[in-house]
């Protein structure tokens, strides 16, 4: 791959809603859904966001694409001329062209494509919507994209309804490709999905980006989905990133309790590894009202009483490999043998 | 058939289920002859991916099948004081169906969210549950309730009874759900898709509270999942459905270790592991699962085997062929002629 160039740096990034009662709607507090996120992601590589629900991921990714204004936080975003912008402080009219340049392939492939448009209309949206090409080029565009993901050119005058899952989210990844994007935020793509058909669409996804040299951000909650895409993952936990590494070490070696206690959660498909699984006890910490010191305290089994009363800060505890625990260094945590 | 599980005799047989659904447009064979046994204090797993039938075959035990669907064939035996109740012939509206439902079967469904009614309190649910089937006071139906929510590890019970299913989260609402389904009692469960809507360390956590109240109760367990995974960490035996067939039963480790159905083998292969090497092609089945209305002849896999024989798989169905200790599979492939 040569030297690695960031594609995308976000520092710092925070996205709070604020929460508001009574007749006079007064703010009396606001989720941190993010809260001080910080990663990179590397041209051609995938970097996965992996954490529970609620954990703020989906907002991360949202706030990468603009979907939402980010409430502080730098974006940088290198486009294709070379510079480099931050995509957090542009206009809507500024972000524009940046846009053809970051798409997204959504969760659930029922509802994020029109019913009542066909495939051409749908796959050709993204060409219409930026003016690019005749109307002849355009068809031979979808064609080619339909082609592309693996489904006949000839089926592009039907409406999504003639599709299953697994066809339709390979429309929704034609559409995503249209613009020959060099990020895709991907959000869930697989986990509404068929298990048959999971393996058929992430076979898929590696191969485009081998052939297109594409840069994934992968947004997932399914570890094994996780570990099978990525070359890079991030675990988050109430908003904040608690360790980030690359995919081999990672699931090897972790290093944060959390990424820990998620490993061992997760069902083997093997009966005669009925793990001694780490259950955790009680609940995600409510993003609005978060516990003192390290989120994850309450809920760790290693906890001292720094975890209670010092937020740890994400450091690199080994070349690339970044974790936010007070007792990283001292703790050897269980990973998955391979 | 499975034998090896259990002496005992079993506690609930289906033989031969059929549960067709007639809309306007066709026929829809949800459940096309399902056969298999459930052993006291065990669990079985029916697995399958979506429109397998296997959430139909669970409706169908209890006697909820929603119109137009309805049971065309087969026998469901339950056990039930020393004698034989043929649930299949039962009237679903009856007052004997009524007492097995909850009262010898529960029912957790897979979405707590909207199982439960948004209008009500947990508290009043399971008092209501309770109260169908004891004649018990108001304030004594709401001490049980308050105990089963204890038992199954809500905190602060008193206090959660009061609330409403949107005031819980994902993980506390699906403990209310099991409470409710255990509070009078079932010897045995059903379990649709417990834990799907769960995050990983939740679910972890309700698998782990199923597996103890099953030791606590001997309460016996029909789990129905997609998830292999969880099959594995769980079950006992397993029933392997596609396209409202059984494919293939047996015991745990034989059908992770030695599959024999082609669908079995390959949907195996398909799920991509913690522990596979990462970033490599997966092992696909080709195609997609068919339209209900458009179900092929024959072997309903046949069109995406790779084993698939022109002039024998598109003619017949397979039946159930006994391949070894309680593992039986349905296909030509091991049918001796």
């Amino acid at each position: 791959m040569g030297t690695p160039v960031r594609l995308l740096e976000v520092s710092g990034l925070k996205k709070f809603f604020p929460i508001r009662r009574g007749v006079m709607r007064r703010v009396v507090g606001h989720v941190r859904a993010v809260d001080d996120v910080s990663f990179f992601v590397e041209k051609g590589e995938c970097l996965s966001l992996v954490g529970e629900s609620g954990c703020g991921k989906t907002t991360t990714s949202r706030c990468i694409l603009r979907a939402i204004h980010p409430t502080a936080g730098q974006i940088l975003f290198r486009p294709e001329d070379g510079s480099v912008v931050d995509v957090a402080k542009l206009s809507k009219g500024e972000l524009r062209p940046l846009r053809r340049q970051m798409q997204m392939i959504f969760q659930d492939p029922f509802s994020s494509l029109n019913p009542r448009r066909t495939l051409l209309d749908i796959v050709a949206e993204p060409l219409v919507a930026n003016r690019i090409g005749s109307r002849h080029e355009q068809i031979d565009r979808v064609a080619e994209l339909l082609k592309l993901v693996g489904l006949r050119p000839e089926y592009m005058r039907r409406y999504p309804h003639a599709f299953s899952g697994g066809q339709r989210q390979r429309i929704g990844i034609a559409r995503a490709l249209a613009l020959n994007p060099s990020l895709v935020v991907a959000d869930e793509p697989v986990s509404a999905l068929d298990v048959s058909v999971q393996a058929q669409i992430l076979n898929l996804m590696l191969r485009l980006q081998d052939r297109l040299g594409l840069t994934y951000l992968f947004v997932a909650h399914d570890l094994s989905v996780v570990k099978h895409v990525s070359d890079r993952v991030a675990v988050m936990y109430v908003g904040r990133i608690v360790e980030m590494a690359p995919t081999a070490p990672l699931f090897a070696t972790p290093k944060h309790p959390y990424t820990e206690a998620l490993m061992s959660a997760v069902p083997k498909p093997d009966p005669r590894l009925r793990s001694q699984r780490i259950v955790l006890e009680g609940e995600v910490a409510d993003p609005a009202n978060p516990p003192s010191g390290c989120y994850f305290h309450p809920r760790c089994r290693y906890a001292v009483e720094t975890c209670r009363t010092e937020t740890p800060q994400l450091h690199e505890i080994q070349p690339g490999h970044f974790v936010s625990c007070h007792r990283a260094a001292e703790l050897s945590l269980k990973g998955i043998v391979v | 058939m499975s034998d090896q599980l259990s002496a005992s005799a079993p506690i609930l047989s289906v033989r031969d289920l059929k549960t067709y659904f007639f809309p306007d447009e066709g026929i829809v064979r949800a459940v096309d002859g399902a056969t298999f046994d459930l052993y006291p204090g065990k669990t079985l797993g029916i697995v399958g991916e979506s429109g397998c039938g296997k959430s139909v075959t669970a409706r169908s035990i209890l006697r909820i099948v929603e119109r137009p669907g309805r049971i065309v064939g087969g026998t469901i035996l339950l056990q039930k004081n020393g004698s034989q109740v043929d649930l299949a012939q039962l009237d679903p509206e009856s007052q004997e169906m009524r007492q097995i439902r909850g009262g010898d079967i529960g029912l957790v469904f897979q979405e707590p969210m909207t199982s439960f009614s948004p209008v009500h309190t947990v508290g009043n649910q399971i008092i209501e549950t309770i109260r169908l089937h004891h004649p018990v006071s108001k304030q004594e139906a709401r001490e049980r309730g308050i105990a089963a929510f204890r038992s199954v590890g809500i905190p602060k019970p008193e206090r959660r009874i009061d609330e409403f299913a949107f005031e819980l989260s994902g993980g506390l609402r699906q403990r209310a759900m099991i409470a409710t389904a255990l509070s009078c009692g079932p010897r045995i469960l059903i379990a649709d898709e417990p834990t799907t809507a769960l995050d990983v360390t939740t679910q972890a956590q309700i698998l782990d509270l199923l597996r103890s109240l099953q030791e606590r109760e001997g309460m016996t367990i029909i789990l129905i999942t997609h998830n292999l995974g969880v099959v594995a960490e769980m079950c006992d035996s397993v029933v392997v459905m596609y396209l409202g067939r059984v494919v293939e039963e047996g015991p745990v480790d034989a059908i992770f270790h030695n599959a024999k159905h082609p669908y079995t083998q390959a949907l195996l292969r398909s799920i991509p592991s913690i522990r596979s090497t990462a970033r490599t092609e997966l092992p696909t089945i080709a195609g997609s699962i068919p339209h209900p209305y458009n179900r092929p002849a024959g072997c309903p896999f046949y069109p995406r085997c790779p084993d698939f024989k022109p002039g024998v798989c598109d003619k017949a169905e397979p039946g159930l062929t006994v391949v070894g200790d309680g593992q039986a599979v349905s296909c030509f492939l091991y049918e001796q002629t």
